[in-house]
């Protein structure tokens, strides 16, 4: 580790810290449908929009109406963007003259773009059409992530409203979120992107000739506009098959920071929405706080795993204070490929800078850990903020147990439907996550799959059903996953872990929509404060710890000892 | 439900349109305005042709060119489709190895390199990043060290004195972004394009 190293993720943090507010506020207003600076181009557009779908944004929908028009329309992407991939062959801007992506795969990108999680099986650049990159996958980079963040704004509502029988219009939400947040931030990060050196062109490939005499097909596109709403709405889906890491998609270190920053900005921002609505921007603050606590033990964990390097190289002549290379690219080192290994997997992200696969067995369990822990370490945009608001319901249920009074967050008193769906939301990722991989360790088409023997053949199909049903999307990416077995229960993993976790969310919101606001006594816990941050990161640790500590053994760990015994597989 | 229907088809047909076709295909409009280089992929032309991207590493294999790193990418095996072979920078299927850290494999490959780079340049630590694969399978970039490293086997295929290659490395080291973000590297292309230049003059 090195000093420079450190006064990168010391900055980021600063740079974290200093554009949450005024994105909070920002974000704050639009939702509310205040007038903001962008009103007198986009509010025409809005207008046009609710007229042709027919909705009425003064009319409020209660959370099971909201769920149905989130589950309506995540079905009408799902089918849409498994048309455009099927018939890819037949539609223009395929300079490459792409076939027809086969059906279990169209099936398992359909699956991964609408449910936010980009997990690929495929090589982008040998399989999809620039047509279905931008009006496939880019619709859904945006689409899905103004769901989630729509969706965590009713759950802001239930606790913000008192005796109310709805919980916000989706339609609105959705097409504000759109309008107002992700479309103008991603029009600056595109041509920033472009300035850097990201392509932004509808050529076919570039045939060259090397200096060597040999020739070299350079992949090209409209890669600035897919990469900057891949970053900020924590999509992840690479235009290239190396993702972040290739030099086309992440150029410089300054992209690789911008890159950075867009993950966690709305993540960040809706611990300041919340604290807005609800009142109190203190208790944003405090959830920002669990969360910054929980990001830097870990990415100070992984920088330091990748920095030690591999001891069983040990022997060897070679510079080792350069640390595990492999994987890495140079321009961004082992300081900036942790931290972004790191961002990336407490976010929803999965977009990479360094292949997971090759990290130290440490550096690759603490990615598996912070997806494990429900990525609500700001998380993906929405479904951080959410999954994290599951996590203090839990954790002040059990502070309510321990002094014997009914729990309560600001002012709603919580109540066992509460926490029985908390439970809910939060144990269906295990019992996808464990459940799957146990079936697919077991069976030859998944073991086949593996391209590492030993334990880390098992982390690689344990990550893949975390990164699938956590939505993150990124892989030990050496796993062969494109077979119809793969595909089908990778997207069965993303189905349960979106969907089955927002229901019962939703069933939250409205619930304690309909609660009045108790005012604060003697008695009440204190949420602004260390004991709320100490207790809410320890449920945190102490529920992802028990749950998949024996999993974690298996894999990164056994791989870990025997490495030290100086084992090779 | 059934009031659903019409809002979910209306808004992913706008929304297809509006974030789909109108954002990135104005974005590249503008984009080929202000930014034309960078937009058609940053690419190096020499003599009339194209002969790379400052941006995309290119495999060099003779010993009058400093060498790139190793790269994990493959390419379609010419007699069976269905199999990939091995293909360095194949910048049309970018990755990278995938091997985990106790990979046999990737153990005994990094020995092997590190015992041919040891014995050209003896009693010198070989750069990690010489024996590593990258993540794209497509870095530009070495570090300082990895191409100073080179500069004995360099000087001596081109009959160049040592001195001038070596300041030729050093005035191709880009440091790091506002001297705090990235790690200080040399871009190989270009570094062997101003040496074929310096080998004409």
């Amino acid at each position: 580790m090195t000093l420079n190293g450190w006064l990168q993720i010391g900055l980021y943090c600063l740079l974290l810290i200093l554009i949450t507010r005024p994105l909070g506020g920002y974000m704050t207003r639009v939702f509310a449908g205040e007038r903001t600076f962008l009103s007198a181009v986009l509010q025409p557009v809005e207008r046009a929009l609710y007229r042709l779908a027919g909705v009425d944004d003064r009319d409020e929908q209660h959370w099971v109406g909201y769920a149905v028009a989130m589950l309506v329309f995540s079905f009408a992407g799902f089918v849409s963007l498994y048309g455009l991939q099927r018939l890819q062959g037949m539609l223009p801007l395929n300079p490459q003259g792409l076939d027809a992506v086969p059906p279990s795969l169209a099936f398992n990108t359909s699956v991964s773009f609408v449910t936010n999680t980009n997990w690929q099986s495929y090589v982008p650049e040998t399989t999809m059409s620039y047509l279905v990159q931008m009006a496939g996958l880019t619709v859904h980079n945006f689409v899905s992530a103004a769901t989630g963040i729509a969706l965590a704004l009713a759950l802001i509502r239930g606790f913000s409203r008192r005796s109310a029988a709805t919980v916000g219009n989706f339609w609105v939400d959705m097409t504000r979120c759109t309008l107002y947040v992700l479309l103008p931030v991603c029009i600056v990060v595109t041509l920033l992107m472009v300035w850097q050196g990201v392509p932004q062109n509808l050529s076919a490939y570039t045939d060259v000739t090397t200096l060597e005499g040999t020739r070299q097909t350079i992949a090209q596109g409209p890669v600035a506009s897919q990469e900057a709403i891949k970053m900020f709405g924590t999509n992840g889906g690479g235009f290239f098959n190396a993702n972040s890491a290739h030099p086309y998609e992440n150029p410089t270190a300054l992209t690789n920071l911008v890159q950075m920053l867009l993950i966690f900005a709305i993540g960040a921002a809706l611990t300041n929405v919340f604290g807005r609505m609800v009142g109190d921007q203190r208790q944003g603050w405090a959830l920002f706080a669990v969360m910054a606590l929980l990001f830097l033990v870990a990415a100070a964990g992984l920088y330091a795993a990748e920095a030690a390097g591999n001891p069983l190289l040990a022997s060897l002549p070679l510079d080792h204070a350069a640390g595990n290379m492999e994987g890495k690219e140079v321009r961004f080192g082992i300081a900036l490929s942790s931290l972004f290994a790191t961002i990336t997997t407490d976010a929803s992200c999965g977009a990479v800078n360094t292949m997971h696969d090759s990290l130290m067995p440490l550096g690759g369990m603490i990615t598996m850990i912070n997806i494990m822990l429900g990525e609500i370490i700001f998380g993906g945009v929405g479904s951080g903020l959410y999954g994290m608001l599951l996590f203090v319901i839990v954790a002040m249920f059990v502070a309510g147990l321990m002094v014997g009074r009914t729990p309560e967050y600001l002012g709603k008193k919580l109540e066992a439907k509460e926490v029985k769906m908390a439970m809910l939301a939060i144990l269906v990722l295990p019992l996808s996550i464990l459940g799957f991989t146990a079936l697919a360790v077991v069976l030859p088409v998944g073991t086949g799959a593996m391209a590492n023997a030993g334990p880390h053949g098992f982390s690689e199909a344990l990550y893949a059903y975390v990164s699938a049903t956590g939505n993150n999307g990124s892989a030990f990416a050496g796993l062969s996953a494109n077979v119809p077995f793969w595909n089908g229960t990778l997207g069965l993993a993303m189905f349960i872990g979106r969907f089955l976790m927002i229901v019962p969310m939703l069933a939250i919101a409205g619930s304690l929509a309909a609660k009045k606001i108790v005012p604060a006594s003697a008695g009440t816990f204190p949420t602004d404060g260390g004991l709320f941050v100490g207790l809410t990161a320890g449920v945190i640790l102490i529920t992802g710890g028990l749950t998949f500590l024996p999993a974690l053994a298996l894999g990164p760990i056994v791989e870990h000892l025997a490495m030290l015994a100086g084992t090779t597989f | 439900m059934t009031q659903h229907i019409r809002p979910a088809i209306v808004m992913i047909m706008a929304m297809t349109i509006l974030t789909g076709l109108v954002y990135p295909l104005s974005m590249t409009g503008i984009a080929q305005l202000v930014f034309p280089h960078q937009a058609k992929g940053s690419l190096v032309i020499r003599d009339g042709k194209v002969v790379g991207s400052e941006l995309i590493g290119q495999s060099f294999t003779g010993d009058q060119w400093f060498r790139a790193r190793p790269s994990a990418t493959t390419g379609t095996d010419p007699n069976d489709a269905s199999a990939s072979v091995p293909a360095p920078y194949n910048a049309a299927n970018s990755g990278g190895s995938n091997l985990g850290p106790t990979s046999k494999a990737l153990i005994e490959r990094i020995a092997a390199d590190t015992g041919k780079l040891a014995a050209e340049n003896p009693g010198m630590p070989v750069p990690m990043d010489l024996v590593t694969t990258s993540a794209s399978g497509l870095d530009p970039d070495i570090s300082p060290a990895a191409a100073l490293f080179q500069v004995p086997r360099v000087a001596k295929a081109r009959t160049l004195p040592e001195q001038q290659v070596r300041d030729l490395v050093q005035q191709h080291i880009q440091g790091r972004v506002l001297g705090i973000l990235g790690e200080p590297h040399v871009n190989v292309l270009a570094l062997n394009l101003a040496l074929d230049a310096l080998s004409r003059r």
